[in-house]
């Protein structure tokens, strides 16, 4: 498989999230959870016995016999929030390396996260083009290529939008994520055009669907949507919309007003 | 001599629905007269234009005939596929993305079934991973051919586009052969693919095979030697590896530029690492340098396609995992392929547990792990990226999907900016864009 999975085998061995259910503030004694964990809706409740046991099936009836989805056995598991060093594999090397190179590092990046694999760097909104142009230029980091920049909403979140940049080393074959969240009120970020001129379109995409400001971007205009639409349609309080169709006597409701199980 | 008018140049007659005007246009002396010293013209080419690959807007600036500015309009196409694919459950997620390029549909569906995989944390049987290689060779072959043809048409070689669009049909229907469908297969599933392949299904790729061994020389000999097509396209759209670089362009046409930057190789996904083959590339950046490489990699991939049919292996095509594994025991009946009539009275007429598994597994889907991953693959136009993230629901969180014609388009401006206003043609054809792609 990929370099990258080879290096998760090395050193993921302290990623047992996946059997593991974490409460929100659970095992978070800091709070950091409140302002960048993945407690994703309100309606995130762990029933207490699943909690106590620690696991679930698949279909969320680790409790009870229950399994037909109506009694609301609604289970959302955390990601981690937090990696300890060290982080095994490639990943030590590139953040001391990125430490190295980049005074802000301890000021800026908030959370280091190893997950499947991946490594992820929570920095702060107003570092993304400072850390952009060290990963770039940095001889031992050398992410020559910003493969992808997009957005995720994240409702439940004080800083629920986040702007997700994926960066890919050429020299040295790693991808690595660099996540940074604002809020709603106040979406601004430092566009990263003038280091990658690739952002131009992504982040006018991130712009239209998510309402994401890149500040010094040489022209964010929507990209996706009518010049003249109003709302940024990928946000998770913009409805799908749709309208119920008829069949056969029967009328099926539009996909987001339909029967949901989790 | 006054200022241009349209209204000068027309006559007018009543008739019973009102007063109907006939332009005729003005002279071309008017024209310049009325524009003063300024020579600028601006044209809009699209989004309904033959030769701008689908919906397409280049908004041109003219100087005679000569590119001074050229910009791009999107979004014509629009469908809000990410957005819909939150409403739905995992798998349903494949029906979407294989409309998005729809010219490389297998890809779609593998770079986003690999994404939910690695956040499933499952390993998908060998049998299916050998099928998915297969598929998608045999995809990118196809796809290589509608630019063939597509961009021979645009510069007006149309002998290219009968030929590219005769053998494409070979390809999809040896892919409809294993799928069921030509295009928007939905055929690769989280967890392996729908179903194994039919009898017959190997010898018919061997067919293709060689009937392709002898067909792709032909656009060789048709093409290569062709004074006309290499003067449309050597030393147009220029665009070099820090270029292509900084625009995040990548496939084709960075290695056209000379860096032979293909993830089949250098971060190997779906056991590529165990096919021979060679990455092609040429050093001369323009549109002559794209088509070279393009004709190479379509016999690369036959390669692999040879090695992947040597490779199949007996075995099962989806994970052994029932919670996740989708229940489909497929299978050809009067009135066409549905469930099989065991399967149906297996889980009617004897087991309780299974026919609600099955239900279950199929109105609410399986859960996934909360959690982010990335994956990437390569397809015909570079490299294709999901972007997946799960709140540990039966639904997709969050899906982006990084899709190379969308980014490669960029390129449009540095390759047509200069030029004549036929090479932006030659630039748009060379880059390849899918506008499904492009707009989701």
């Amino acid at each position: 498989m990929s370099t990258e999975s080879t290096h998760s085998s090395e050193g993921g061995g302290q990623e047992t999230h996946d059997d593991v259910v974490v409460p929100a503030g659970e095992h978070d004694p800091t709070g950091m959870a409140a302002t960048g964990g993945y407690h994703l809706t309100a309606s995130a409740v762990v029933p207490p016995s699943a909690q106590a046991r620690g696991t679930s099936d698949m279909f969320g009836a680790a409790f009870g016999s229950d399994t037909s989805g109506f009694g609301g056995l609604v289970e959302k598991r955390a990601a981690p929030l937090s990696t300890p060093k060290p982080y095994g594999g490639w990943f030590d090397e590139a953040t001391d390396a990125l430490e190295a190179a980049w005074p802000g590092f301890a000021d800026n990046v908030l959370r280091v996260v190893v997950d499947r694999g991946e490594l992820t760097l929570h920095v702060k909104p107003a570092a993304v083009r400072e850390i952009a142009k060290v990963l770039r230029d940095e001889p031992n980091l050398r992410f020559e290529l910003l493969s992808s920049v997009s957005g995720v909403d994240y409702p439940a979140e004080e800083t629920r939008l986040h702007a997700v940049y994926h960066y890919t080393s050429m020299t040295y074959r790693r991808r690595l994520r660099v996540e940074a969240a604002v809020t709603v009120d106040d979406p601004v970020l430092p566009s990263v055009c003038p280091v990658y001129p690739t952002a131009d379109f992504q982040e006018r995409e991130a712009w239209d669907m998510f309402g994401i400001v890149f500040e010094g971007h040489p022209a964010l205009t929507r990209i996706l949507m009518p010049d003249d639409w109003v709302g940024h349609p990928q946000r998770k309080d913009y409805p799908l919309g749709g309208i119920p169709v008829e069949y056969k006597g029967a009328s099926i409701p539009p996909p987001d007003e339909r029967r949901s199980y989790a | 001599m006054t200022s241009y008018s349209p209204l000068q140049e027309s006559t007018q007659r009543e008739t019973t629905e009102g007063t109907v005007y006939t332009v005729t246009g003005g002279d071309w002396d008017q024209v310049v007269a009325g524009a003063g010293d300024d020579q600028r013209m601006v044209v809009n080419m699209g989004p309904q234009h033959p030769s701008t690959h689908g919906v397409l807007r280049l908004v041109l600036e003219l100087e005679g005939e000569t590119v001074t500015s050229a910009r791009t309009v999107i979004g014509y196409l629009h469908t809000g596929i990410e957005k819909n694919m939150e409403y739905r459950n995992w798998t349903q997620g494949v029906t979407f993305v294989t409309r998005m390029d729809y010219l490389s549909p297998i890809f779609n569906e593998t770079a986003y079934c690999l994404a939910v995989e690695k956040l499933l944390g499952i390993e998908v049987p060998e049998r299916a991973t050998t099928i998915r290689v297969l598929c998608m060779e045999i995809n990118r072959i196809a796809s290589h051919l509608v630019w063939l043809a597509t961009g021979g048409m645009e510069l007006g070689a149309l002998t290219a586009m009968t030929n590219g669009f005769r053998e494409r049909e070979l390809c999809l229907d040896v892919l409809e052969t294993i799928t069921g469908l030509r295009m928007n297969h939905a055929f690769v599933r989280p967890g392996g693919v729908a179903q194994d392949l039919p009898p017959g299904a190997v010898e018919k790729v061997r067919e293709l095979l060689a009937t392709l061994e002898k067909r792709i020389p032909i656009v060789d000999q048709l093409l290569t030697g062709q004074p006309i097509w290499q003067k449309r396209l050597q030393d147009v759209a220029y665009l070099d590896v820090q270029g292509c670089l900084s625009l995040g362009v990548t496939g084709p046409i960075l290695r056209s530029a000379g860096l032979a930057w293909d993830l089949r190789k250098t971060q190997p996904y779906c056991g590529y690492e165990n096919y021979d083959f060679d990455v092609p590339t040429s050093d001369l950046a323009d549109g002559w340098g794209r088509f070279l490489v393009r004709t190479q990699e379509m016999k690369e991939s036959m390669k692999i396609i040879e090695q992947a049919l040597d490779r199949l292996q007996p075995g099962p095509v989806m994970v052994e995992d029932k919670k996740i594994g989708w229940p489909a025991q497929l299978a050809l009946g009067s009135d066409g392929m549905g469930q099989s009539l065991d399967h149906v009275k297996k889980i009617m007429g004897t087991s309780m547990e299974a026919l609600i598994h099955h239900f279950k597994l199929v109105t609410e889907g399986f859960r996934v792990p909360a959690g982010q991953v990335y994956s990437a693959i390569e397809s015909p136009r570079g490299e294709l990226g999901v972007h997946a993230v799960s709140d540990g629901g039966t639904r997709p969180f969050r899906v982006h999907v990084r899709d190379p014609s969308f980014v490669n388009l960029q390129a449009t401006s540095p390759m047509c900016e200069g030029s004549l206003i036929a090479d932006s043609i030659a630039a748009v054809a060379s880059i390849d864009p899918v506008m499904g792609g492009v707009d989701r």
